[in-house]
């Protein structure tokens, strides 16, 4: 079957790329881009570890086809960092430790973005239930928290 | 975890979806994705085509008409999570979704797609059975409407045909200064509940209830209305007593076995979800003192 031709502005770059109709976003971004900082750790919208925006929307990349993202603006984690100088949320989750493994990270660090971007000074419940769609089995969630709060500090000043 | 193969449709109208519904066997429609695609992605649903609805016009929005929500199939649980207009006629609407799925999932999933999928412990099929919605369908020979009621025709299936499909939903009304409460239990915040529960009440001057819904979901395959509970409010005060006595009732649905709970602890929940949604409905209504 012909392959689906997709054109999408991706962290601010026109890309037009080739997917098979039944790719999630998430293997066009991982196969066909070989843009492999949005991770899988799911496919059943459990784990966040996917996440990516579309649009400006925290959006589950595994739960949603290539092909519905034509036309559409998505940003991923190869977006965050300016160069070499780090978003202040990634700044914040080295210095407070926010991360073991990893895995999460990229996911975690897109969706607290969206939140910081619609509420820049959010309560510790607040990034809690924004945050209940990314699982993290090895922080304990608890740096995370206080990187986020750290980060919406510094970003307000 | 990739979906199987199939062939992909992107129609534009909800004409041609009911036609390509018709004309292609073993075909899915793909609304938010939310419940579909973890199915692909497990390969639980092996479907020959896929017939995307995100680019039919038309089916998202909320508005108000003579005195009911009107809401579109493909509205998303986000738009309606932040509506102004549904937190102000049918508040319980709005508090039934801060329980469904997560931030990423609401951002995508719609009400059509949540009614169609029809979990027997999803938020947005028991609010409907507790407002007594319509659901409105679109086939080959046209439009007709489903009362929420009659719309589960058992475990996961709703009772619409293969060549049709959910446009949207009416919602009636309930006074202003009613009673909502909605609650739920679950094993993590965001999973399907175990069972939940949504009352309204409708509480005249002096704390009398006049009028009552008392509806579980999660115990039976669809939502039960819980009427010996209604009738146990109807014509009460709003006490403790009271609630707990109507909330009894509940213990002799008939609930459903599986792995996460035996029948008679969904029998107790919905005891105390339903008597927790009593007091929180009552304590909400304006003429509760
Ligand atoms: S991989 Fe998408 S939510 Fe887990
Ligand atoms: S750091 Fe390992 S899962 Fe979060």
């Amino acid at each position: 079957m012909a392959r689906a031709h997709v054109t999408t502005t991706i962290n601010g770059d026109v890309v037009d790329f080739l997917c098979e109709a039944d790719q999630t976003l998430l293997s066009a971004l991982r196969d066909e881009l070989r843009m492999t900082g949005t991770k899988e750790g799911c496919g059943t919208g459990d784990c966040g570890a996917c996440s990516v925006t579309i649009d400006g929307r925290l959006v589950c990349s595994c739960l949603v086809l290539a092909v519905e993202v034509e036309g559409k603006a998505i940003d991923t984690i190869e977006g965050m960092a300016d160069g070499e100088n780090l978003h202040p949320l990634q700044k914040k989750f080295l210095e407070h430790a926010a991360l073991q493994c990893g895995i999460c990270t990229p996911g975690i660090l897109i969706a607290a973005r969206s939140l910081l971007e619609r509420n820049p000074d959010p309560s510790e419940t607040e990034i809690r239930y924004w945050l209940a769609g990314n699982l993290c089995r090895c922080t304990g969630y608890h740096k995370i928290v206080e990187a986020v709060l750290d980060a919406a500090r510094e970003m307000r000043s | 975890m990739k979906p199987p193969p199939f062939k992909y449709h992107d129609p534009r109208t909800v004409a041609e979806t009911v036609e390509l519904l018709a004309r292609n066997e073993n075909a899915k429609i793909l609304a938010g994705g939310q419940s579909l695609m973890p199915m692909l992605n497990m390969r639980y649903v092996q479907p020959d085509h896929v017939i995307d609805i995100n680019r039919v016009e038309g089916l998202s929005y909320i508005r108000e008409a003579g005195g009911r929500l009107e809401i579109g199939a493909m509205t998303r649980q986000r738009e309606i999570e932040y509506a102004d207009l549904v937190a102000r006629r049918a508040p319980i609407v709005r508090e039934a979704i801060l329980n469904v799925g997560h931030r990423q999932t609401r951002n995508r999933g719609t009400l059509g797609g949540s009614l169609s999928h029809l979990d027997p412990a999803a938020e947005l099929p028991l609010v409907s059975a507790a407002l007594e919605a319509t659901v409105h369908v679109q086939g080959p020979k046209g439009k007709r409407d489903i009362a929420m009621a009659e719309f589960p025709a058992g475990y996961m299936s709703p009772s619409i045909e293969l060549d049709e499909m959910v446009i949207g939903v009416t919602l009636p009304v309930w006074p202003d200064g009613h009673g909502y409460g909605f609650v739920e239990f679950s094993r993590r915040h965001g999973d399907f509940a175990i069972v939940a529960a949504a009352v309204l009440l409708d509480v005249e001057a002096g704390g009398k209830i006049k009028r009552a819904s008392v509806t579980v979901g999660g115990v039976g395959p669809s939502p039960v209305r819980c009427r010996d509970a209604e009738k146990a409010l109807t014509g009460e005060k709003g006490a403790e007593a009271a609630f707990r006595a109507a909330a009894e009732t509940c213990r002799t649905i008939d609930a459903m076995e599986d792995v996460y709970a035996p029948a008679w602890y969904r029998q107790h929940l919905a005891t105390v979800m339903t008597r927790r949604a009593m007091v929180a409905a009552f304590g909400r209504a304006a003429n509760a003192r």
